[in-house]
Parts: C-alpha cells; structure tokens; sequence
C-alpha cells in the first residue's frame, strides 16, 4: 500500500503524500478512524476491514489533499460511508445478546429526584460560549473522554444520529430496536454528555 | 404539569420528529419556570452542533494556521 503514495512531482502532492507517509500521522489516524468504526460496527474484524479500505482509497487520491485537515475530513468521509453502507446491507449486525443490552442499556443517570425533578446539583447551568470550545483543542479531549464514557449502546446510536447522520428510521433498521427506544437512548446519552461536558469543560474551564 | 424527566425527554424527541403544537406549547410552559430545562434545550442543540463539528473537522484547530482557499473535492 506504501506504494502508491509517490512523494509529488508537485508541492500540492508532496505535503499530502508526506502525511500519509509520515508513520506517526498515519497510526494516529488509523486508531482514530478504529475507534470510530468499531463503535460504530461493533465489530474489531469489520472494522479493521473498513478502515483499511477507507485508507487505501485515499491513497488513491492523495495528489488532491494539500491540507493534513483536509485530507482527514477526507479520509473519515470515505469511512462514514463504508461504515454506513455496511449497516444498511447488515440488518441485523447487533447479535441476540446485545440486543437486549441494547433494549435497557443502563438506567438513566440519577440527575432526577423521584418526583422527575432535577436534582439541585445536576441542574444545568448555562454554557459560556458554547460554540467557541470548538477552537480549543483540549475541548476535543474532553468531549471524546465524554464520549467514551457513554454506555455503548447509547454512544452506538449517538454517533450514528450526529456524526453519520442517519434518521431514526435508518438506525432502527440498523439496530433492530423501536423508535421509542431509540428516543429513549438518545435522550439518556444527551442528559449524559451534557453532565460531562458541563462538569469537565463549561464550568471549571470558564475562568479568566 | 410535565416534571423535568418529561420535559427534557420531549426535547430530545424534538431533534428527532416534528413535535406537536401540544408538546411545543408544554415545553414553552416548563421552560418559563425551570432555568435548568431551558439550559438542557439550549445544550441538546450546541451538542448537536459540536458533534458534526468533531465528526467533519476534528483537526480544525491544528490546521487553521494555514488556512488555505475551500475546493478540495472533500464529499459532503
């Protein structure tokens, strides 16, 4: 696969093909693009499998990509859609077992008193600036460690809702669950990464 | 009147269908008296935002030293 990177004939080829050349770049993309995929598949084979092939494609392409960004986009632009073209041909890629794993996943995070009333402490507060975290690299940390924390099946649909961006529909086919359970799983990876972000990122963060 | 659990159920369900004018109108309701569902409301939606943002450019920020001209043939 080495091969088809050829350092350019012009300064255009040659940055892009040195960032796929570069080793550290490279595995540092790959386990990005992993772990992303595996979340998405729940499974390390087919993931691995689409990974490479999104790799190998924009390899094929490199000569285009002057930007290291745009090349990134690129790449995980190829991923989402291999990812996504494997979930709609693979109806049922979520076994019996997780399936139920799935239909409960864990109880919602106890910010709620038995009433359904918030909680003193898990009320939430309003976010300084929300949209300019997105210029902070050390956001991009917090938000994937909250990202992270999200029980996997509520990450699963998460990602497939706001990163690939499929309906509701689609991501039932995909999952095999109910429309209402998947709003029930949405609601609760909102509540929770809205937690997480606020305790990690928009509150102590917002200081001079 | 909805407690918060509903209220912030409603609003999440609201990313995902149309809701009706019923629903609309009790989250207006809540909303005026409960700062923190009106906070949950605002933060679905920049979450919302934040997450296409991380999906798209996730390396913005390293790249926008060198800022060149859009056209890249990047899809989508």
């Amino acid at each position: 696969m080495g091969e088809s990177v050829l350092p350019g004939e012009t300064p255009v080829d040659q940055s892009a093909a040195n960032h796929l050349t570069d080793p550290v770049f490279l595995e540092d993309l790959r386990r990005q693009m992993l772990k992303f995929a595996v979340l998405q598949l729940d499974n390390e084979a087919q993931a691995e499998d689409a990974v490479q092939e999104a790799l190998v494609g924009a390899l094929k392409n490199v000569a285009s990509f002057e930007r290291k960004a745009a090349l990134k986009t690129w790449v995980f632009a190829i991923l989402k859609h291999k990812i996504t073209d494997l979930l709609r041909y693979r109806q049922r890629w979520v076994d019996v077992e997780k399936q139920s794993d799935l239909a409960d996943d864990e109880a919602l995070p106890s910010v709620f008193d038995t009433r359904g009333f918030w909680h003193q402490e898990d009320r939430p507060n309003r976010w300084a600036q929300p949209v300019e975290a997105i210029d902070d690299a050390h956001f991009w940390r917090v938000f994937e460690a909250c990202l992270e924390n999200l029980p996997p099946a509520q990450g699963r649909v998460f990602m497939m809702r706001e990163f690939i961006e499929l309906d509701s529909d689609e991501i039932c086919q995909s999952v095999d669950i109910s429309v209402s359970n998947l709003h029930v799983l949405l609601h609760r990876a909102r509540l929770r990464l809205r937690r997480c972000l606020e305790e990690h990122w928009f509150c102590e963060e917002v200081s001079p | 009147m909805m407690n918060c659990e509903q209220a912030t159920r409603l609003m999440s369900d609201g990313c995902e269908r149309d809701l009706s004018l019923r629903e609309r109108a009790s989250i207006k309701i809540h909303t005026l008296m409960c700062d923190g569902c009106s906070n949950f409301n605002a933060q679905i939606h920049d979450i919302s935002q934040i997450a296409r943002r991380y999906a798209k450019e996730r390396d913005g920020q390293e790249d926008q030293a060198n800022t060149g001209p859009k056209g890249d043939g990047t899809p989508d």
